[in-house]
């Protein structure tokens, strides 16, 4: 005979056990694979559930107006607003727009700098999502004197 | 085994510099071998970062990123002697750690 405090108890053991799995859905953070392997800009933040950006000034770019080689293009992406939850980076014209995603920790200041490879001149955009929900970007132009996605 | 990472983390005020510099190949699924056939994806998935063993950074990354990726944060409050690890995890499972010393 099982009491009610043995069956809560048990259950209480085994969610513990599916959260330390990474079982439990919203547990942990699973790889956002449909949004990385999307291939435009709209099917990008459908994957994601977000609407599209609005272009915002407190959301800032930097990135060179050319470069000269397409597989090493730095890029850094800042934020001053409050309340961003994730920076997204993405590159319109590559085979997969979406380059990364970064979770934003109160512990760091939200500015990130990487490099991205880029097949071919095109807008590039940072993208700050809002704990509301709304997303804002910011984009510059990239000119790519040789592509970085070729063979 | 993967090549270790080079970490630099510099203290700047109240502030800590963290310049990470990984070694991986980052192929990203769209080039084609001598052959024609398709090579396939290898890439850095996630990256974290810990700040005296507290997250401070999470990120999913795809197959865009430069090969041999290199990524600057800054953790807003530390001093020298803190400790930085990060990690990274690829789309084959493998994984990497490596810790620094702010200095």
């Amino acid at each position: 005979m099982q009491t009610r405090r043995e069956v809560l108890k048990r259950s209480g053991i085994v969610a513990g056990l599916l959260l330390g799995a990474g079982l439990l859905p919203g547990a942990a953070q699973a790889y956002s694979k449909n949004a990385f392997e999307a291939k435009s800009m709209e099917d990008v933040f459908k994957a994601l559930g977000l609407p599209m950006p609005v272009e915002s000034a407190e959301v800032m770019l930097t990135a060179p107006d050319i470069a000269e080689n397409g597989a090493v293009v730095p890029m850094t992406m800042a934020s001053s607003l409050s309340g961003v939850t994730k920076m997204l980076l993405l590159v319109e014209k590559n085979p997969s727009p979406l380059i990364a995603q970064f979770m934003v920790n109160a512990a760091v200041d939200i500015q990130y700098q990487t490099r991205a490879k880029m097949g071919e001149s095109c807008d590039v955009y940072a993208v700050a999502v809002m704990a509301y929900g709304k997303t804002m970007f910011a984009r510059k132009e990239v000119k790519v004197t040789l592509g970085g996605c070729g063979g | 085994m993967a090549d270790p990472m080079r970490i630099r983390a510099q203290a700047a005020g109240s502030k800590i510099n963290v310049r990470v510099l990984m070694s991986h190949e980052m192929e990203s699924g769209q080039r084609k071998d001598v052959n024609g056939a398709p090579i396939p994806a290898w890439h850095i998935q996630e990256v974290s970062a810990t700040h005296n063993g507290a997250e401070v950074l999470s990120a999913e990354w795809g197959p865009g990123v430069s090969k041999n990726p290199y990524l600057q944060f800054t953790v807003k409050n530390g001093k020298a002697g803190d400790k930085i690890s990060v990690t990274w995890k690829d789309n084959k499972g493998e994984s990497r750690t490596d810790e620094a010393t702010v200095s």
